[in-house]
Parts: C-alpha cells; structure tokens; sequence
C-alpha cells in the first residue's frame, strides 16, 4: 500500500503479458460502444422491443458465416428492391412489370417469401405474380385483382407464401412434378426439382404484372423477401431481432451499469469505512453495525423485490446495486484508515487544528486511491453479472437491450434445447469476457498495489 | 468469558437484522399486498352470494343487494384487520409476530404439489429438493476443490498450479446459469443424454419418482461443481501457500520431516479452520443464492419458487421465502462467526 506511484503502477502493469491483453480487449469494448452510440441509429434500440419494426427480418436465422464451414449451403435471408421495371401497352391494356432476379445457390428451401408492394392506379387492376425457374418452367402464382377504387389511390398489400390461392394454383400445375405436392408448402413446390424433391439451384425471376386499362398505373416500393434461413453475422432470434445490432447495443450498456456500479460502491464505501475508521469509538461501532446489517441482508432475493415493487429502471437498479455493493469495500477501508490514522503527518494536522473532513479527504483518502482503483475494476465484473442475471429474470428495463435479456429471450423461447446456439453462445461469451478484462486489471493492480501477494 | 459475550453479541446483531429484514421486506411489500387481500375480499363476498340463490332472492332492488354486499366487505375488512393500513403499528407488529413464529398464512395463487395453499407447506416441500440438489453439489464441490488446493498449493507455479489458477478465475467470471443454458444446448440437444427441464414429468406420489428425481438433478449438479470447484481449489490453494511460509513450517523442513508428512499433517491441519469456516458458509448459503439456477433448469426447489411468487406476485410467499432465505443465510453467518471465532483468539477478545 501507500508508496506505489502511477508511473510504477503503469510500468509494473505492462510488463505483464495480461494485463495488456486486457488493455486490448477493454479498448476493443470501448471502440465497439463508440462505433454502437456513432453508427447505428439510436432508434433500432429504442424499437428492440417493437416486433413491426423486425417484421422483415427471418426468425431464428443462423448466422450467414456458417455457411463457409459447410457443404451444404444454408439459404441466405435477402431482400430484394430494385426490380427491372418495364412498361408496355397493347392496345387498351397497359401493363407495367416488375422483375427481381434471385441467384438461388442453396442446399435447402427459403422459410417463406413475402412480396410487398404499394400500387398507384383507378379501376380494378388486376395483378399477377409468376416465377420463372433456371429450368425454364414458368409457375403462375397468383392472379388477383386490386380493389376497386374510382379514384387514384394507393394500396399497399403483402402478399405471403402462406397464401392458400398460392397453394391451389401450384396445386393446378401439379403434373408437372413426378412426386406429390399436396402436402408442401409453396417454397418447398417453387424451389423443388421436378422429378425428385431436392432444391433446384440458378436463376429465378419473379415477375409481377399489373394489368389495367389507364396507362398510369405504378408499382411502387417494390420488394420481394425471400425468406432464408441465415441473416448477417450474429443471426436473428424468434422475434425476428438482429442479435447483432443487440449485442452491439449491450456493449456500451454493460460498461455502464458495471462502471457506475462500481464507482458508485467504491466511493460510498471508501468515504463510509474511512469516516469510521477515523473517527473511532462509539461511531465507529454504530457505523459498522450498520455496515453489518446490509451485509447479512440477502441481495439478490432483496434485489428482486426492490425491482419488482419499486421500478425496474435500469438508473434505479444502479442504485439498488450500489446497496449491496459498497459493505466489503468499507470495511476494507475502515481498517486502512485505523492503520493511517496513527501516521505522524495525520497526528501532526489533527494538532494543527484542521477540520476533519479536510484531514480525511486531503491525507487519508488519497492514500487509499491505489486501493480504490483496484476495487473498481474487481467490482464491475459483479455489477454486470448481478444486472445480466436480473435481466435474465425479466426484470430488466424493457426499454435498453441488454447482454441478459437477450439471454432472457432465449430461455423463454427455449433457445438451448432447440439448438439455437447463436442465440445463446454470443451474449454469455461477452458478459464473461467483459468480466475477465476488469477482474484480470483488477488482480494485476491489486498485486502491484500489495506487494505481499506477489510471489 | 469472553467467547460468550462474543456469541451474545453476534446472536444480538443477527436478531437485530432479521427483524430489519422483515420489516423491509414488508414494508415493500406491504401495499401490494394490501390491495391483493382486499380483492380476494371481494371477490370471496360476490361469489358466496352468487352460489347461494336465497339470499339473492331476498333482495327487492339493486341498491339493497350493493348494499348488502359492501357491508359484508367491509365486515370482513375489519375481521382481518384490513381496516388499517399495512404501515400501522400494530399491522406490522402481528405481522411480525406471525412471520416469526412461522405462520405465513395461505398463499394467493401457488400450492404445493399436494394441493395445499399454506405457505409453509409449499416451503417445506421446496426446501428438501433444494437441500438435495445444492448441498450435493457443494459437498462435491468442496471435495474435489480441497483436493487440487491442495495439489498446487503444495507445487507452486507447477502445471496443476497454473491450470487451476487460471481456471478459478475464468470459471468464476461466467454466469452460473449461462453455463447451464450451454449444458441444456449441448446435453439436452447435441447429445440428447439428459432432459432440459430438471422438473420430473411424474407426479411425486408415484413410484420412482425418486429416482426420477436424482436422473433429472444430473445435469444442473454438473453445472454447478463445474462452475464451483475452481473457485474453491483457488482459496484452498492460498491458504496453503500461506502456510507453507510460515515459519514452524521451515523449522519443520529444516528438521528434515519429508514434505509430504508437511503438507498433511501440518499444512492442512493450520488450513483446517478457514476451510471448514467457509465450508459452512456455503453449505447453508447454498440453500438460498440459487434463484436464477433454479429458474434456468426449472428445477422444482425454494430458488424457483420465489421466481414463481415474483412473477406472479404472491406476497405471502415472497414475504415466507425471504425469510427463510435470510434465516438460513443469517445462520451461515453466524456458524462461520462461531467457528472462526473458536479457531481464531484474536477475533473474540477484539484485538
């Protein structure tokens, strides 16, 4: 203790093989939140929780790197918006197309497929969506007419693979498969090989037409989703979620709460311990009754009540950490400052006649800084784990997505038995590696701090 | 003399907190449940009337029967004492009083499996499952931990002494329940070896439930000695490196006793006092920190119980299981206090 100057700390602390892969991997968190807060739109984490923001989305989509392990190519969840737009008029019917060409290199079916489209016209155009296969075959889809309006107007409508008039118009092509179709659903029949049941790999186009007899009729915000079974680089989850954009934003959250948490409990204890310490006698036996109360006091069932009765706010449960976190530190610090209360130069001030609070904050604390820096990074861990396991609950803020309720989502969906690992794996990976960083700083700056533990 | 003023004191501040426990914990609680009660009120008045025609008939208009059925809320109210609110004295004082003497009433919602709505049967048939699961595992723990303590304590810096160090720090930094949803993915769905949900799909009464019982704890037991011994074997290993520098030891090995006399004879004999202090500690601590653990393999003890009170927020169970929580986390305490203050003179003449 005492004697440690901030340059031997830093000198001391780059020797260690550790303690700059920690430096690493904490700069790396910070970058990430920085790159979270600047690049992404603060909205996709305030609409976490919204399911019609993520509607285009697949659910439970694994990750599309997995596909550079295997063989067998997991199709890719893609949305496509920029059809070749042709227009066109025979006589008194016009026609404007829309055509969106899909590359289809997989081993397995797409999930679904969903048009989405907004249409400009009067009358009753009628609209009809067909697919043309690599082998040349052309499927009709479905053949519908928009409803009638006298008026220009605007109709936006989803069409999906579910859609039973998709299934019976498939249904009436039937003949051309050698196998029976009556019991796939229409992505199984449109990417199936005729003659066995396999995916058909190459070049589809799916063809809108909308026919109508005024020449202005117009397709607009035009997109067809081809619903895969892999998306971006951290998958989805069965609301649909990019886990990526979750775990990007959990990263600013987590060093938060476990920063806050842990300077917060820092400060409340070293000034508490110190304060008794230094005073001695009688308050200094009230004080750490009192401190002994908070310690025996349950924390985590008292967490969970104060969560539940008082808010769940994720300001407030700093707060509520902050109750359970400081007692350790206080005693810690109140025995420091018993051994610091002796020294000559404290006795020397006392005599001198300086307040108390000046002799505390001006000789005592300062002594205790190398100590407090330590303690802060051995706490944070704790912090984040105590939040992520609250969250894991359902007791967390609904409105900031964190690691834990990720997690949380996962085991309500039953994530680990139903294999979803990219669901599971990427939070757990990050509160632990969050956790080993400030635990390894933690250790490296306790044992330059108290030289005994060295050996 | 002095061991007892020492008991007597720690006994006093024990007390001391398990009463400011309650009172917390009714306190949050208190207006929830006041509101909880004065509905079942209510609803218990409407539904005698509804189920007995003759007193509905007996009614001429409307305003006779509102009028009828409030007085009867109201009546009950104040039977039940509801008439005050829960922050009044002499509420709080009963209520004390009851919780103390282990009364903790009928639960709102939960029951035991056998069906019965009394808090304390619900708790005393939780506990036992909890007792079986994490007591196991932390004897288990404790074991194998002392073992390998002792192991690299005695070759420091050896292979054995590395490994376990690193892996006390990094096991101890990922959350128990994590590593328990990874074990569900990979022994419930990679491998299909165990089931996911640690709550037996037969009824308790039937035969081998037992045994069913013990084929579902596999799983979770894993995880927690997985997660627990490391951390252990650490502390283990630092006591006897502690010991081992101490001076009687040196004279010992100057004296030419063989090292492996050293290490269990002596070693482990001064280690003895701390270990069995903290084996204490979480023996009884095992008993309650294992809410969110529970909650993840759904394994039918007190930790999944109070997660199942909370979130359906059944205030006698809450207040009941946090008491029994605190109890036996106090008793902890106080048994490690006990026996550290035996082993050790220091700590009780207060020097």
């Amino acid at each position: 203790m005492s004697s440690v100057t901030p340059s031997e700390i830093k000198e001391e602390f780059l020797k260690s093989k550790i303690g700059i892969a920690c430096i690493i991997i904490l700069s790396i968190l910070i970058l990430v939140s920085i790159i979270a807060a600047v690049a992404i739109p603060i909205e996709t984490f305030q609409e976490w929780n919204n399911p019609n923001e993520w509607i285009l989305l697949p659910k439970t989509a694994i990750p599309v790197w997995v596909n550079y392990f295997q063989s067998e190519k997991i199709p890719e969840h893609k949305v496509l918006n920029n059809p070749t737009v042709q227009r066109d008029s025979t006589g008194e019917i016009s026609f404007v197309s829309n055509q969106f060409g899909l590359n289809y290199n997989y081993d397995d079916y797409p999930r679904d497929f969903i048009y989405d489209f907004k249409a400009n016209y009067v009358n009753s155009p009628m609209l009809q969506f067909s697919v043309i296969r690599p082998d040349g075959l052309k499927l009709e889809l479905l053949t519908t007419s928009l409803p009638y309006s006298q008026n220009e107007i605007t109709h936006a409508e989803k069409i999906f693979s579910t859609d039973n008039t998709i299934k019976k118009n498939l249904m009436l092509q039937s003949d051309i498969f050698e196998f029976p179709i009556d019991k796939m659903s229409a992505e199984d029949i449109i990417f199936s090989q005729t003659n066995q049941h396999i995916p058909l790999k190459g070049e589809y186009v799916f063809q809108i037409i909308l026919y109508g007899v005024e020449n202005q009729n117009k397709i607009i915000d035009s997109q067809l989703i081809i619903g895969g079974k892999a998306f971006g680089i951290m998958g989805t989850d069965e609301l649909r979620r990019d886990l990526a954009l979750g775990l990007l934003w959990g990263t600013p959250l987590a060093l938060f709460i476990g920063l806050a948490v842990a300077i917060g409990s820092v400060i409340i204890g070293l000034i508490y311990g110190v304060y008794a310490g230094y005073k001695g006698k009688l308050t200094d036996e009230a004080m750490m009754r009192g401190n002994d109360v908070i310690y025996a006091l349950p924390a985590l069932p008292f967490l969970i009540i104060l969560a539940v009765t008082i808010s769940n706010s994720i300001f407030v449960m700093i707060g509520f950490l902050m109750i359970f976190g400081w007692v350790g530190i206080a005693k810690v610090a109140r025995s420091m400052s018993l051994q610091i209360k002796t020294k000559g130069y404290v006795e020397a001030a006392k005599m001198m006649g300086q307040k108390n609070s000046k002799i505390i904050f001006r000789h005592i604390l300062p002594q205790l800084l190398p100590y407090a820096f330590a303690s802060i990074a051995i706490s944070v861990p704790a912090a984040i784990t105590t939040e992520a396991g609250l969250s894991f609950l359902g007791l967390g803020d609904p409105s900031f997505p964190t690691w834990g309720q990720i997690l949380h989502d996962a085991n309500t969906y039953g994530a680990a038995p139903r294999g979803l690992w990219w669901w599971i794996m990427p939070p757990g990976v990050m509160i632990a590696i969050t956790g080993l960083a400030f635990v390894f700083i933690g250790n490296a700056l306790d044992s330059i701090v108290n030289p005994k533990l060295k050996r | 003399m002095a061991l007892k003023r020492y008991i007597a004191t720690r006994m006093a501040t024990m007390f001391g907190v398990l009463m400011i426990t309650l009172l917390l914990t009714i306190s949050l609680v208190g207006s929830n449940m006041d509101t909880i009660l004065k509905q079942g009120v209510v609803f218990q008045v409407r539904t005698e009337i509804s189920e007995n025609p003759e007193i509905l008939q007996s009614f001429s208009s409307s305003a006779e029967y509102e009028k009828f059925v409030q007085d009867q809320i109201n009546q009950r109210t104040k039977a039940l004492g509801l008439d005050e609110p829960w922050y009044s004295p002499q509420r709080i004082g009963i209520t004390m009083y009851k919780i103390l003497i282990l009364d903790f009433g009928n639960a709102t919602f939960l029951t035991s499996d056998s069906g019965s709505s009394d808090v304390k049967d619900i708790i005393m048939e939780k506990l036992p499952k909890t007792i079986l699961l994490f007591t196991t595992a932390t004897i288990i723990i404790s074991i194998i931990g002392i073992l390998l303590g002792v192991l690299s304590g005695s070759k420091i810096g050896s292979k054995v002494d590395r490994v376990t160090s690193s892996f006390a720090v990094i096991s101890s930094s990922f959350p128990v329940w994590w590593i328990g949803m990874l074990m569900i993915f990979l022994f419930a769905f990679v491998y299909q070896v165990f089931p996911a949900r640690a709550t037996p799909d037969i009824s308790p009464n039937e035969e081998g439930y037992f045994l069913a019982l013990l084929y579902h704890m596999t799983l979770p037991l894993i995880t927690i000695v997985l997660i627990g011994f490391g951390a252990w074997a650490y502390l283990v290993r630092n006591f006897i490196v502690g010991i081992m520098q101490e001076d009687f030891i040196s004279a010992k090995r100057t004296m030419g006793v063989s090292r492996k006399k050293i290490l269990y004879r002596h070693a482990l004999k001064n280690a003895a006092p701390p270990i069995v202090t903290i084996l204490a500690l979480s023996l009884s601590g095992s008993l309650g920190g294992a809410i969110i653990t529970e909650a993840v393999f759904d394994w039918p003890g007190m930790g999944r119980l109070y997660f199942e009170a909370i979130s359906v927020m059944d205030m006698p169970v809450i207040i009941g299981a946090t008491y029994v929580l605190t109890v036996f986390f106090l008793v902890s305490i106080f048994v490690a206090d006990l026996l550290y203050g035996y082993f050790d003179p220091r700590v009780r003449t207060g020097s």
